[in-house]
């Protein structure tokens, strides 16, 4: 089991191999498909972002309400393959690191390669056991997209798995041929 | 003649709604429980147990299971001795949705318009709602919280009638694998053939409102349930699509009769947090 801190950077990453287990600590920024889509056209017309892209670390989440004494809900990861178009520019200007679930675009994953950047997948639909490692949430930006609003994450031990690492490897893919069965006629 | 307070159905799907989105099911857990002595793959049976440990920090917390809380669907009978005071059905449905997703702290995942300016609806309305008239004085409302991850990897096909019980098998399988870890596997797979386009994939939804392991009461469909579970547990997806021997808890199939020239097949995936609830008035 490995342990990150954000903020991240390439070396940190460089060793990580797709299936590893890493427990993520510190910041990180909650973004899927509209505020995606804000991001990048903000970056295109030179607009200021939200937070500073340098190192940073995207979580593809769109959580329930804080029910009252906590500070969200439940936070699992969507799936990834949506954002996939905006991708490769954020990874160009510095985001280090994805959170989401599923597989990523063949762009994607060159671009984690050209770039130095990892792609973690979090467990899909364990919402409420992910919920646990976050200790504070706020919103930042894009308030009125609701679920959608960019949120700063502080996490603990977050539990991550690397889906696609720097190298070209991928998690899904190397796990669905080892389990495979060909069919019989 | 019956007459029922559309308080009463407010009430009611307001309180299912919180309910399925925070207490997993125990047909559900008691499936996943089982598959953990079926899945050879370590990384598949550790997550197959974080999924159980999921459910039980939701209840034990009162957070829901997952943050998609879904797209509400309704599929409501009605007795024909039943009148209704106070607010339409549909108003009724609506109604119990909006109280649910915001008094239970739920996820409001509704754009009102599809195409352009996709603005959330703040309180998760409206639901899908289906209707049919039964005889007799029963209101008995199914709803089911359905998330749009596993929604989006579902399809259907019109196939030849050429193509046979194999060809049904080999959609099914394409439709699984291609969707890949994206509909969180372990599914449940509703599988709706035979009438027409939209019929097929109503029977596919309501298939999704049986339990994981339930089994078509005609034993030649039930064979061929499992035919298709085998198929897809074959193709090594794995739990959260990670390589395992679990990839589907059940797959529901419900049949209609079709046109000669016609063998329309419907695939709905569920994601292994399958949060549906029953409601009889």
């Amino acid at each position: 089991m490995l342990e990150l801190k954000t903020p991240l950077c390439s070396a940190d990453l460089e060793k990580l191999k797709a299936g590893d287990r890493v427990f993520l600590s510190g910041i990180i920024y909650t973004a899927r498909d509209a505020a995606h889509r804000r991001l990048v056209q903000a970056i295109e017309e030179g607009k200021p972002l939200p937070f500073d892209l340098q190192g940073s670390v995207i979580f593809y989440v769109g959580p329930t309400p804080a029910p009252p004494g906590k500070p969200i809900g439940s936070a699992g990861p969507t799936t990834s393959g949506r954002m996939d178009t905006y991708t490769p520019l954020l990874l160009e200007k510095g985001v280090k690191a994805i959170i989401g679930k599923g597989k990523r675009s063949g762009t994607v994953r060159e671009a984690l390669s050209k770039f130095k950047g990892v792609y973690f997948v979090a467990t899909g639909g364990a919402g409420a056991l992910l919920s646990q490692r976050i200790k504070a949430a706020e919103v930042i930006a894009y308030e009125d997209l609701g679920p959608e609003a960019v949120h700063r994450l502080e996490v603990e031990n977050f539990p991550l798995f690397v889906s696609n690492d720097m190298h070209g490897n991928d998690v899904f893919q190397q796990g669905t041929e080892k389990y495979r069965i060909p069919q019989r006629r | 003649m019956r007459e029922i307070e559309s308080k009463i159905i407010e009430d009611a799907v307001a309180e299912k709604l919180v309910k399925i989105n925070i207490d997993l099911d125990s047909s559900m857990c008691a499936s996943l429980q089982k598959s953990l002595e079926n899945e050879q793959s370590p990384l598949g049976r550790e997550l197959l147990n974080q999924l159980l440990e999921n459910s039980k920090v939701a209840r034990e917390e009162r957070v829901p299971i997952c943050q998609d809380t879904g797209i509400v669907v309704v599929f409501a009978k009605i007795g024909d001795r039943i009148r209704l005071k106070g607010k339409t059905l549909e108003e009724a449905i609506n109604a119990g949705v909006s109280r649910g997703y915001t008094e239970g702290y739920l996820r409001k995942s509704m754009v009102a318009d599809p195409i352009f300016q996709r603005k959330n609806t703040g309180d998760n309305t409206p639901a899908v709602i289906h209707t049919e008239i039964i005889p007799g004085e029963k209101l008995i409302i199914e709803v089911a919280a359905k998330g749009g991850g596993s929604e989006n990897m579902s399809r259907l096909k019109m196939l030849k009638p050429a193509d046979g019980p194999q060809g049904i098998v080999d959609f099914v399988c394409e439709v699984v694998e291609k969707a890949g870890p994206n509909p969180c596997p372990p599914l449940v797979i509703g599988v709706g053939v035979g009438g027409t386009m939209e019929k097929a994939a109503l029977l596919s939804k309501k298939a999704l409102f049986l339990p994981p392991d339930a089994q078509n009461p005609e034993p030649q469909m039930a064979a061929f349930e499992q035919e298709i579970m085998e198929a897809v547990n074959n193709l090594g997806v794995g739990p959260l699509g990670m390589g395992g021997r679990i990839t589907a808890l059940g797959v529901n199939l419900l049949t209609y009769p079709c046109h000669i020239a016609s063998l329309p097949v419907a695939v709905n995936l569920n994601c292994h947090a399958s949060r549906h609830g029953y409601i009889e008035l």
